[in-house]
């Protein structure tokens, strides 16, 4: 079963979000990492990149299927992670840890208040 | 309700993630594809391949017959030899890509699962000589022991020197005391062995092959990696690269049409085909810039489409993307580059023969 950790918040396109003041943490749930499989190329936005909740804004190709990635939240990419970008498989490996994706510093820390619990995660996949 | 292979059990014990395909529960996946890709290149996996078809052909007519349906010449085959072929419709599209058994009292066709059904139908239908037809999809279970590892393995399961077995032969023997067809046949690029059995010996079966590969650390393989590994030799895929609207020529399988037999389904309206010209081809590609081609992606030179993607892949052994795909034939030729359109579009080249060239095939 899909691990569903507590001290993040999730979107229903498979990404969890880890809110730490103005800033927030976004990677791939493990669920999603799952279902995708052997993880092999990861394009993220460029650092500085303004993005809107919900927008696409990277790829994730696993050997057999290929995800769109969206911001959880709105605001302007601060970092990205570039060990996952040439070691895919970390995503993999380590989901909510070493596998996170890029940072946001967030435009409203409101909207937030859209995003689903780790209850509302759960449900939302075991529907799958 | 989908079927179950003899082998279902072992692959839920093997915590494989289990799909349906082709009607049946089969594992997608067990550890992963790429590692279990990696295991059958290196040392030696097994795969159920029981899911495919088997259509049993008797009676003293069965070659004329057989060679009457396929498009090689199966009259060429030598006793126990084996013989890769394709089955077609009268307007040349193919039916099913298929191996040809040649065996002492009778002939094996074993075809594709998702075709099974569809193939046995077209074979009675076109039914005539003196020949019997049995559908044994259902009676007969199969394990393919592939990996350059496979004959120390397999070997010791049989008492005769499995050293004598050439690549495309097979021997009707027993496996300690279970009787089967065992052939030197696969669809990875590797050395190896496929073994035909009735289902009621399959749990027996794969437990002496696991214990047989235990030294080699042998490891049950799944569906993904079947295709990764079929993929990298650019072997077709019936439902991809070739179908009822493709022809065995534009598809390069030109190797397997024998257009000096008497006679075969399709084979007017092929030879028309043929000295028409092709007014496509299937090609292989490797991705140049960052990105996978997909299946059904279309593909450009310059601004203009000539053809689309069959099958797309990410190729563990290369690490790039690869693919497969039709384009007109003035833009197949070979070392020509061209754009696939991914969400960003991917620059390939065509390339010449398989993708992976370093196989234990023998």
């Amino acid at each position: 079963m899909a691990n569903v950790i507590d001290s993040v918040k999730y979107t229903k396109e498979h990404e969890w979000i880890k809110i730490d003041g103005d800033t927030a943490v976004e990677g791939l749930t493990d669920y999603a990492q799952s279902e995708l499989s052997d993880i092999v190329m990861v394009e993220l936005p460029a650092v500085g990149k303004k993005v809107k909740a919900g927008e696409s804004v990277g790829t994730i190709e696993a050997v057999k299927a290929v995800s769109d990635l969206y911001a959880g939240l709105s605001g302007e990419i601060v970092e990205v992670n570039e060990k996952v970008v040439g070691e895919p498989a970390l995503i993999n490996k380590d989901a909510y840890g070493e596998g996170w994706l890029y940072k946001i510093k967030i435009d409203d820390v409101k909207e937030a208040e859209n995003l689903l619990s780790p209850e509302q995660y759960k449900e939302l996949i075991e529907k799958h | 309700m989908p079927k179950k292979t003899p082998f279902y059990e072992k692959h839920v014990q093997n915590n494989g993630k289990i799909v349906e395909f082709a009607g049946f529960l089969m594992p997608i996946q067990f550890e992963g594809i790429i590692p279990e890709h990696n295991t059958v290149r290196s040392t030696v996996g097994v795969f159920d391949v029981s899911h495919m078809g088997e259509v049993e052909i008797r009676g003293s007519d069965r070659m004329k017959f057989v060679n009457y349906i396929t498009t090689n010449d199966a009259s060429k085959l030598e006793l126990n030899q084996v013989q890769y072929s394709t089955m077609l419709y009268p307007d040349a599209g193919i039916v099913d890509d298929l191996l040809v058994y040649n065996l002492k009292d009778r002939i094996l066709l074993v075809v594709n699962a998702s075709n099974s059904d569809k193939d046995f139908a077209w074979i009675m239908e076109n039914k005539k000589y003196d020949v019997e037809i049995t559908n044994r999809s259902e009676e007969i279970g199969q394990l393919a022991v592939q990996g350059p590892k496979a004959e120390p393995v397999t070997q010791k399961l049989f008492d005769l020197d499995l050293s004598t077995i050439k690549f495309y032969h097979s021997v009707e023997t027993d496996m300690k005391g279970i009787p089967v067809i065992l052939s030197r046949t696969g669809y990875t690029g590797e050395d190896g062995f496929e073994i035909y059995l009735e289902s009621k010996h399959a749990a027996d079966a794969w437990e002496m092959v696991f214990s047989a590969g235990r030294d080699f650390n042998i490891k049950p393989i799944g569906l993904g990696a079947r295709d990764t590994l079929r993929f990298e030799m650019r072997y077709c895929l019936y439902g991809n690269d070739i179908d009822k609207t493709t022809n065995p020529l534009e598809a390069g399988l030109g190797w397997i049409v024998k257009f000096d037999k008497e006679e075969f389904i399709g084979m007017d309206p092929l030879l028309e085909i043929k000295k028409r010209g092709l007014r496509r081809k299937l090609i292989g590609f490797e991705a140049l810039t960052k990105g996978i081609p997909r299946h059904l992606q279309e593909i450009f030179a310059g601004d203009e489409k000539v053809g689309f993607v069959t099958s797309g892949t990410f190729a563990p052994s290369l690490t790039k993307g690869i693919g497969m795909g039709y384009v007109n034939s003035v833009h197949a030729a070979i070392g020509n580059k061209l754009k696939v359109m991914g969400k960003e579009p991917i620059d390939v080249e065509i390339i010449k023969g398989p993708f992976y060239k370093h196989g234990s095939r023998k």
